[in-house]
């Protein structure tokens, strides 16, 4: 769609990347600011021009189609070379917007989606109008990135989460397919699926299906394999964990094939693909199943991607994943820093014992630690660099401290963390999954 | 935009710093670990080569040296002044302070507190000194003289008293734990003009080594950091001239004891920067012997399918990003006019925690090869703990952090 538009200047480049993104986000604050809503309205033509679709059922039909030959890209961000903690323009408007999102719409529906397991319609709607799904995906396929970039990925994970980790799961796992497909498809596979993501009435969903149900499970290690015959891979296997699995347009697995894990794109209407229920302690909005795969016959050309793209998406999971546990240790610290200096015991309010006042100091050190962690480890991929080490160092992080985090937020509280009445005990459930969950995220 | 690598501009600064480690501290850590109390001249020697790396524009040094103070210097950590708020993202002195404290300590934590010039007391008088008298001092080794023998932590309960005497001021009390105190041309210490007027009354004076009033009781022996001298002093009736009171004479109903105590703000992101540099020390010894001993970490891998020593030091390594990171965020911020005591307190209170465990845990790790003298992984472990202790304790960071977040005032939150 980009080619219908006059070619921006270099100035207006830089702008563009925010720009279609908050255009969707229509009576958020982020628009009082006079010079956005002057830029914005340059752009505003597009959502005037989107006819009404017909909503499409849940496992929709992809019909095969042919690429131009050569895969489309996300533009790596340019390199800087300053030490700096201030996001660019665009991410903080990016941030600001997505902020909103946790802050009017996440936040208040995070109780009743946990109990429920379901994302309610209007949380679906707002975010998919804001395009947090589209974020990793280029103009030209449809998409709102001029540059992808792990880092604003990372930003808006952080504040989804902040709003309610389980919403965020949901509302950004088909984000993680279009991803995949943008960093790792060919034109084909590009031209066959995309669409359905970047469709604005109704955006597909999906799933980044990696992790499996045994104990020590090494996502380099899959179980499921995939066994190539003739123009076919068969595969067998089971997915845990898999987000929205029983309403879910498209899965991309993992699979060891020719002895080697690799991506498959598996539409859930191929025969031998089954999905039962898989409720777990937390990302209970996100609705997760166990995806079985039995005898389930795909094209050879579903493969996704390298052994290498594989590993990638593994790293650039559980990167996206520490952010989203910045995000909710985040709201722990916010909670308990007002709570404990309300809450009067012995005559006082506790924070001001040390032992309450330490606890709340060490959630907000190792809160921080990790924040930095993450951001490093995402301006590295931004970068080109090498970030295995970081995203290995965010990763051991998020399980040493996130859970301790959740449990002092509890602990805090007291009796009255370990109840429904406040959303201590939620954010516990949630941080615990944080440092184990494979895939589903991607940054 | 957020990046958190060493910006290219330093990077010759920090090989420099690193050069320095390794070539000149480490092959006599040991000795001078062993010979406490005996001057290290290797590092006169290696003068030209540390002033080399002060002077070397971008950077305030190995240590907190803040003798410049010219138009257009940089803001230097332990030099007080900030930098002004500028739209543009600065990248420092503070930043390239931390980043050459960082090598400097991984090579030695102790040789590093003993580089001519770099003391504590330097920083304390590019904090609070007036301009005549950041010339007059500027270039001398100062050490810092502020803890006595009953006032530790709560160092605005100091006994030592400064009374006025026409143009001069007598000093008398006790000082102890003063960093390169024999070594040092001044100490600053901090006394007080009227203990009943609290923590506004306490100002720091700065008293020549040779001034006659001045008294070294001893050395301590130490746990680590052996090659640095621990001095103890008594001040009895030492006079020292009215000019040498650093900064404002006057006792002021408020920002007086704020103002010291800023110093330690100023001072917190170096000690964390040391406490960084001896994990980075102890985790590349270890790695490299647990290397020989067959095991290869996999940052790629779940820690839970690898050996408890695989995962253990990737967990280690973790911490240690963790630390580095807050510490790098402190200076930046003082490079960049921001307020960070918090911060600088946050990247005090990871760091000397992480620096403790890992050291610790290095020997552990590594078995006896970690505990005997033939490695320098016990010096580590040993000299580790000071740097949870100095500048404020761990306790002091996490109350100092609390206080901020909380908004709470010392009276609320004890």
């Amino acid at each position: 769609m980009s080619h219908h538009t006059p070619k921006p200047t270099l100035a207006d480049r830089g702008q563009n990347f925010g720009m279609r993104l908050i255009t969707r986000a229509g009576g958020l604050e982020a628009m009082k600011n006079p010079a956005l809503r002057a830029k914005v309205e340059k752009v505003l033509y597009r959502g005037a021009r989107q006819g009404f679709r017909a909503q499409v059922a849940a496992g929709r039909a992809f019909t095969a189609k042919t690429g131009s030959g050569s895969p489309t890209r996300s533009k790596p961000a340019k390199p800087r070379v300053q030490f700096d903690l201030n996001p660019s323009d665009d991410q903080e408007m990016i941030r600001e917007a997505a902020r909103e999102l946790a802050d009017e719409v996440l936040r208040p529906a995070a109780p009743q989606a946990d109990t429920d397991r379901t994302v309610p319609d209007e949380v679906r709607e707002q975010a998919a109008q804001m395009g947090m799904a589209l974020l990793g995906v280029p103009t030209e396929l449809g998409g709102v990135a001029e540059e992808a970039s792990a880092v604003t990925s990372a930003l808006v994970l952080e504040e989804l989460a902040r709003g309610d980790m389980g919403l965020a799961v949901a509302v950004m796992s088909p984000a993680a397919v279009a991803n995949c497909l943008v960093n790792y498809g060919d034109s084909d596979q590009q031209a066959t699926y995309l669409s359905a993501f970047t469709d604005e009435a109704s955006p597909a969903t999906g799933a980044l299906a990696l992790m499996e149900p045994q104990p020590l499970f090494d996502p380099a290690k899959p179980q499921t394999t995939g066994s190539l015959d003739g123009g076919s891979l068969v595969l067998d296997g089971t997915k845990s964990l898999v987000p929205g699995a029983s309403a879910s347009d498209l899965f991309i697995v993992s699979a060891l094939v020719d002895g080697q894990p690799r991506l498959v794109i598996v539409p859930p209407n191929t025969d031998g693909v089954t999905v039962s229920d898989n409720p777990a302690m937390g990302i209970r909005a996100a609705h997760t199943g166990t995806l079985h795969l039995e005898g389930v016959r795909v094209p050879s050309r579903n493969l996704l991607g390298t052994t290498a793209d594989h590993s990638d998406a593994v790293a650039r999971a559980r990167l996206a994943w520490a952010a989203a546990a910045v995000g909710t240790a985040q709201a722990v610290l916010d909670h308990v820093k007002g709570y404990t200096k309300e809450r009067k015991a012995f005559g006082e309010p506790i924070a001001n014992r040390q032992a309450v006042a330490f606890t709340v100091a060490n959630i907000a050190i190792e809160l921080d630690g990790l924040r930095l962690v993450v951001w490093r480890a995402a301006s590295r991929l931004d970068r080109g660099l090498d970030a295995s080490e970081q995203i290995a160092h965010a990763r051991a992080l998020t399980e040493k401290h996130c859970a301790q985090i959740g449990s002092d937020g509890v602990q805090l509280l007291g009796g009255h963390g370990f109840v429904k009445e406040f959303d201590n005990e939620r954010w516990f459930r949630d941080l615990r999954g944080a440092g184990l969950m494979e895939g589903v995220l991607l940054v | 935009m957020i990046d958190l690598e060493v910006p290219k501009k330093f990077i010759p600064l920090v090989k420099q710093a690193a050069g320095l480690a390794d070539e000149v501290f480490r092959p006599i850590s040991r000795k001078y670990d062993l010979a406490e109390h005996e001057y290290p001249r290797e590092l006169d020697l290696m003068s030209a080569v540390i002033d080399g790396l002060s002077d070397s524009g971008a950077s305030q040094g190995a240590g907190a040296r803040t003798t410049s103070g010219g138009a257009g210097e940089p803001a230097g950590v332990g030099a007080g002044s900030r930098a002004g708020k500028t739209k543009e993202t600065v990248n420092g002195s503070n930043l390239s302070s931390v980043l050459s404290i960082m090598q400097t300590c991984r090579g030695d934590v102790g040789l590093t507190l003993s580089i001519p010039r770099q003391g504590l007391g330097n920083a304390a008088i590019a904090a609070v000194a007036n301009d005549e008298q950041k010339q007059r001092y500027g270039s001398k080794w100062a050490a810092m003289a502020i803890t006595e023998p009953d006032t530790g932590s709560d160092s605005g309960a100091i006994r030592t008293t400064a009374t006025k005497d026409g143009d001069e001021y007598v000093l008398n009390g006790e000082k102890i734990f003063v960093t390169s105190g024999e070594r040092a041309e001044l100490v600053v210490v901090w006394a007080t003009l009227d203990r009943s007027l609290g923590k506004r009354a306490i100002k720091s004076f700065v008293v020549r080594r040779d001034n006659p009033g001045l008294k070294l009781v001893r050395l301590e022996h130490k746990l680590g950091i052996r090659a640095s001298d621990t001095a103890a002093f008594s001040l009895d009736n030492c006079r020292v001239p009215a000019d040498d009171l650093l900064g404002d004479p006057e006792i002021r109903t408020e920002g007086g004891f704020g103002g010291a105590m800023q110093t330690f703000d100023n001072t917190r992101p170096l000690v964390a920067a040391m406490a960084v540099g001896l994990t980075r020390a102890s985790l590349d010894l270890a790695t490299e012997l647990l290397e020989k001993a067959g095991i290869t970490p996999d940052p790629s891998a779940p820690l839970h399918t690898q050996s408890y020593a695989a995962a253990r030091l990737l967990q280690m390594e973790a911490d240690y990003e963790s630390a580095y990171l807050l510490t790098l965020r402190a200076a930046w911020m003082a490079d960049n006019g921001k307020p960070n005591s918090m911060q600088a307190s946050m990247a005090k209170a990871k760091a000397g925690r992480t620096c403790v465990d890992v050291a610790l845990s290095c020997v552990q790790l590594c078995g006896a090869t970690g505990y005997a003298e033939t490695e320098l992984l016990e010096k580590w472990a040993r000299d580790s703990k000071i740097l949870d202790i100095f500048e404020g304790t761990q306790q002091i960071q996490l109350l100092v952090v609390a206080r901020r977040l909380l908004e709470l005032s010392s009276s609320e939150l004890k």
